[in-house]
């Protein structure tokens, strides 16, 4: 095979794939192509639509549309067994490993060697796995459960998998994101020899120096579409970063302009072991900061930590001065603290609920006379609330499952604004809104600042980051690297810090 | 990929962990119960020494066949991350089932009472077993809903009727008594299931597949695991073993009603915990279940010899279920911390 793999002839191909979920379209008319013996990067912004491509070379979703080929057969899996006899192998970002069984089972399941009347050959198998871990150079032992590997060493496994199965297609979906500097080199001499062998490699990555270091070509994706392939030679980090970025930022963004007041949410040295390390930031009155990075790169998890409903091991949150217990979310909202969570459905709202019962929810008790709620009382309160933020329902008694995703974000919005913050976090708070909503979320939020609230925003969309805040932290795997004020802010700046490219800045 | 790819020069070798340390510490959980159970017969056993005669080791070996057949069933389903609550119905209905067909048929043979007691138990766990897998609803639901179905079908079938052991067939009663080589017949079907299961489990690709849906689902779907399927064929063997352990039961005490069997299904489970079955699935053994089985059941003869009040019977069971537990968590961190490499304290 080495030999054709001098030719570079392209084994897979994607091309004119869609995919739509509901009616979400994660991938419209995208394309691909890999070539033998080659590393092919593809890069693209969170929610560019990378997974969604890797789970349908995987087998795991279908296409809606468009057309897989293999040495120019098109072809069509039915499920993740198919893609594999196909040779296509995938590395997740998070390995798929059995922690209970042995790492020469992981290697094996379901395609174990047998002896008569099929049984599984043990010492065959073993064997088969020590000679996998020779080949690739790393010393594991093969009868070692898999629990307690460290992402690397399960990162290992996954490709000696692959190579149990002669995979020709390797997928690596962020395989460097959680390893160390030797780690990243381990993995890089085994994707080198792979290569060698004639490998297809696909790797997705946020690490430019990486992308440049061991790709022979770029593939960037923006939203659910494809945008370029260009050798790396013909590239340099600028023109990538452009083409993931690569929109106008709209006029939607009603931001007024305020003056900052006194430090309403002061955070100093908060760490959590692995997740994230020294986070310090101050928040002023009327000030909206915008918290940017990539996903996976901390930034709900510090949210949750400040707000109390994750657990952090040193550091401290003051609000107006006064420090706040750890872990203890009632008392942050008893300090004047709303959090707006990342998933409205699961931790935002009580669905089966009707729209006035969320919405009065953190307030029961200061609404309920002699301990009773009346329903005239939230009924009012509710409605109130609804006329002020313009939502949408039939009846206010209705559940809020019954509500669209904008109408349901008014509604957390209108549970917390109602306590009468004085810092308000939001998380992602437009995801999955459409524009005319996003835009009164938006004109929401700048009125409160001008209100004198003090709003922290965690958001992966780059416009709305750049358009709101008055100041970008920007995190990168755990850490803010940078601080950038709103008249330096521009997409550029901001995903640069984000993929690790600048460090330093005011952290 | 067909040429041998070239070696990467090895990275030095950095501390791995205590790998076999921990492996060790893997079988402790099956010595451990083991030993609890020599210590607990060796103790009635000083205290009277009539409790190792012929006849009370056999009474013991009997005493728990039934429990072992139960435990090796509900340990396959829940290794898988699933729970059988429905088996100790299923016994009743396959019991008086037996009973109602020497009724029918006074000389039936052995051999079709057999074969249509494991029929019923199997057609009850392929109705869990589609009701899990075309419902999508957890186990433990559908099974505590099947436990009061199946109940009342045993019920309105039996309609207050008994059946005495003089109904049956005295070849049939006799395999409910008998020796072989000084082991009874019960108990020697009792060690044939258990040794079929284990080497299943152990030794064929679905057996495995069965640990690996246990230990990740998310994951055994990925790698391309019939996960439903799986999962069907474990509650069809547990409903066709408990289907046995009410052939067995109908041979050993002849006496039927519509009760037989009530709440045995906490014991199973009882003895597949106490085994070091991991209720979150995954890991453990058939071979700890039995044991956990037989300790469960010699307890139960151990205590009135003891003359301890046979209120702290289920008291001292309790606090075996939590040691188990327990120690089913001491040991997990203990492992995980060996592999990450630390050391573990003492030890």
């Amino acid at each position: 095979m080495p030999e054709h793999a001098i030719n570079g002839a392209p084994l897979l191909t994607l091309s004119g794939v869609s995919k739509s979920f509901g009616a979400v379209r994660a991938l419209v008319d995208s394309k691909l192509e890999l070539r033998m013996g080659e590393v092919h990067a593809l890069v693209g912004e969170n929610g560019a639509g990378k997974s969604t491509l890797v789970k349908i070379l995987a087998g795991v979703h279908a296409p809606t549309g468009g057309v897989l080929t293999l040495d120019g057969e098109p072809r069509a899996f039915a499920g993740p067994v198919e893609a594999r006899a196909a040779g296509i192998a995938v590395i997740y970002q998070e390995p798929t490993l059995f922690p209970d069984l042995s790492v020469t089972e992981n290697i094996f399941m379901g395609r174990q060697p047998l002896r008569g009347l099929r049984r599984i050959d043990a010492s065959t198998m073993r064997r088969r796995t020590t000679d996998l871990f020779t080949r690739l150079g790393v010393h594991l032992d093969a009868d070692r459960p898999a629990r307690g590997l460290s992402i690397a060493d399960q990162q290992l496994v996954e490709i000696a998998k692959a190579l149990s199965f002669d995979a020709r297609v390797l997928v690596m979906d962020e395989p460097t994101a959680a390893l160390s500097g030797v780690e990243v080199e381990r993995l890089f001499a085994v994707v080198r020899s792979l290569r060698e062998a004639g490998v297809a490699i696909l790797f997705i990555s946020h690490r430019f120096d990486e992308v440049f270091a061991h790709c022979q070509r770029i593939t960037v994706m923006r939203d659910g579409r494809w945008v370029s392939t260009d050798r790396v030679e013909d590239l340099d980090v600028g023109q990538v970063v452009r083409r993931m970025v690569g929109r106008e930022i709209s006029q939607l963004y009603p931001k007024q302009e305020t003056q900052p007041g006194a430090a309403a949410l002061e955070v100093s040295g908060l760490t959590r072991q692995g997740v994230f390390e020294d986070v310090s930031f101050t928040l002023r009155r009327g000030e909206i900061v915008a918290l940017a990075g990539l996903v996976g790169a901390g930034r709900s998890e510090v949210v949750r930590a400040v707000f109390g409903v994750d657990r952090y091991d040193s550091g401290e949150v003051r609000v107006d001065g006064v420090r706040l217990p750890r872990a203890k979310p009632a008392a942050a909202i008893a300090a004047g603290v709303a959090l707006v969570p990342e998933d409205r459905r699961q931790q935002g709202l009580v669905m089966q609920l009707s729209i006035e019962r969320n919405a009065t929810l953190p307030r029961r008790w200061s609404l309920a006379r002699l301990g009773l709620l009346g329903w005239g009382a939230e009924r009012e309160d509710a409605s109130r609330w609804a006329q002020r933020l313009q939502v949408k329902a039939g009846r206010l008694s209705d559940p809020v499952s019954t509500l669209s995703g904008g109408n349901q974000q008014k509604v957390v919005l209108a549970k917390w604004l109602s306590t009468e913050p004085k810092v308000l976090i939001v998380d992602e708070p437009t995801r999955g809104i459409d524009v005319g909503t996003k835009a009164e979320v938006h004109r929401l939020m700048s009125q409160l600042a001008a209100n004198g609230v003090a709003v922290l925003m965690v958001s992966s969309e780059l416009p709305e980051v750049l358009g709101m805040a008055d100041r970008v932290l920007v995190m990168h795997e755990g850490r803010i690297v940078e601080e950038i004020a709103r008249d330096r802010a521009d997409e550029e700046s901001v995903m640069l810090a984000a993929t690790g490219q600048r460090q330093g800045g005011a952290a | 990929m067909s040429t041998p790819t070239k070696a990467v020069a090895p990275l030095p070798t950095r501390p791995r962990g205590d790998v076999r340390g921990a492996r060790r510490l893997f079988l402790v959980r099956e010595l451990g119960i083991a030993l609890v159970l020599v210590l607990l017969i060796a103790v009635t056993t000083i205290y009277n020494p009539r409790f190792l005669n012929a006849q009370s080791r056999k009474d013991l070996m009997l005493g728990a066949s039934i429990l072992v057949v139960l435990a090796v069933g509900q340990a396959i389903v829940v290794i898988t991350r699933n729970v059988d609550l429905s088996v100790g119905s299923v016994l009743g209905l396959s019991a008086f089932g037996t009973g109602k067909l020497f009724l029918a048929v006074p000389d039936a043979p052995i051999v079709l009472a057999l074969l249509a007691g494991v029929g019923l138990g199997l057609v009850c766990g392929i109705v869990n077993g589609a009701l899990i897998a075309v419902a999508r609803v957890p186990a433990l639901v559908v099974t505590l809903g099947t436990l009061y179905v199946f109940r009342g079908i045993d019920h309105s079938w039996a309609a207050g009727q008994q059946i005495n052991a003089a109904d049956m067939p005295s070849g049939f009663k006799r395999m409910g008594t008998q020796t072989l080589l000084g082991i009874p017949i019960l108990a020697l079907f009792a060690i044939a299931v258990l040794l079929i299961a284990g080497y299943y489990l152990r030794s064929y690709r679905s057996g495995r597949e069965m640990y690996a849906i246990g230990s990740d689902p998310a994951a055994a779907r990925l790698s391309g695991i019939p996960v439903g399927w799986r999962v069907f064929t474990a509650m069809a063997v547990s409903g066709g073993l408990a289907g046995l352990a009410g052939v067995l039961y109908a041979a050993r005490f002849g006496t039927l009603d519509a009760a037989a069997g009530n709440g045995i299904e906490l014991q199973v489970i009882a003895a597949v915990v106490v085994g070091g079955v991991a209720i979150f699935g995954g890991s453990g053994s058939v071979y700890g279940a039995a044991l956990g089985a037989l300790l469960l059941s010699t307890i139960g003869a151990a205590l009135p010899v003891l003359r301890i009040d046979p209120f702290w019977q289920q008291a001292v069971v309790g606090a075996l279920i939590l040691a188990a537990i327990g120690m089913d968590r001491a040991l997990t961190a203990r492992i995980a911390s060996r592999l990450r490499g630390r050391r573990a304290t003492g030890a």
